[in-house]
């Protein structure tokens, strides 16, 4: 049996999706942000994993969700990346602020 | 002070340290970096909750893959290599806003106990795991094969350098 609590994890998990999200909005090179991104569902991971262990009819289901969770994140990194390539070709930007050709 | 304890708090230092470092450094590809060790402690803390197989695949996958995928993309795009820096405005704006969703959050978790603890996932973990994919997740795991492919296809589509137009063809 293990002594620490869930709550331990849950705020860990916390702690790190606030930051992602600070580092979503904030961050200007369109790289960082998807990389800030990839930190919140990592997050949700964790959660995902801590409920496997701790949860209400605690089971493995958890770890189950939370692999289909990393295939779909990685996924999502590659086409950002490739669509954040295609856009640097056209624009030769990767400053999210000169992203704005669909508000002109 | 046990020493689950003790392996917990290094953990934790080391995610938490890692994502700090990725908000304020300065270069990207020190960011990178820093994401790195967090991504680490991430897979000491799932060693910690039982979930060994969940652990080896965050370090192929995150420390790994998506890492090396991201240093690429700096690479390819890069002309400055230096982050500007954000306006103090919205910066105040957006930090107040995540510290008021933090303080909801940890307040609504951090007494949080559901009981019931599960004691047989460290138990031939890959086993059970794989038990569940191949029997009840049999068809998301082949739609997420399906996703994947359709990543990679895109993403080879959209990277891909765009041939030149034949004569008279629209853009």
């Amino acid at each position: 049996m293990s002594s620490i609590p869930l709550s331990a994890y849950l705020v860990t998990a916390l702690l790190l999706f606030c930051m992602g999200l600070y580092g979503a909005l904030t961050k200007r090179n369109a790289v960082i942000v998807l990389i800030s991104i990839e930190l919140m569902l990592n997050a949700v991971n964790v959660n995902l994993v801590a409920f496997a262990k701790y949860g209400v009819g605690a089971s493995i289901r958890g770890q189950v969700f939370s692999l289909f969770t990393i295939t779909v994140a990685a996924a999502e990194a590659a086409v950002g990346l490739a669509i954040l390539i295609a856009l640097y070709r056209n624009r030769a930007t990767v400053n999210v602020d000169e992203m704005n050709t669909l508000k002109k | 002070m046990n020493g689950e304890l003790i392996v917990f708090v290094i953990l934790f230092l080391i995610t938490i340290t890692g994502a700090l470092l990725m908000l304020n450094l300065s270069k990207v590809v020190h960011m990178v970096m820093a994401l790195v060790l967090t991504f680490l402690g991430i897979a000491g803390l799932y060693v910690m909750l039982a979930a060994e197989f969940v652990a080896v695949v965050q370090i192929l996958i995150y420390s790994g893959a998506i890492t090396i995928i991201m240093l690429f993309g700096i690479m390819l795009t890069k002309h400055t290599g230096e982050e500007k820096k954000t306006g103090f405005v919205k910066k105040g704006i957006v930090l107040s806003g995540i510290t008021a969703f933090f303080l909801i959050m940890f307040f609504a978790v951090k007494d949080l106990s559901l009981g019931g603890q599960a004691t047989t996932l460290h138990e031939n973990n890959t086993e059970q795991i794989g038990i569940m994919l191949f029997t009840e997740y049999v068809i998301p795991f082949e739609l997420v094969s399906v996703v994947l492919l359709v990543a990679l296809v895109g993403a080879v589509i959209l990277a891909k350098k765009e041939e030149t137009k034949k004569e008279g063809e629209q853009s």
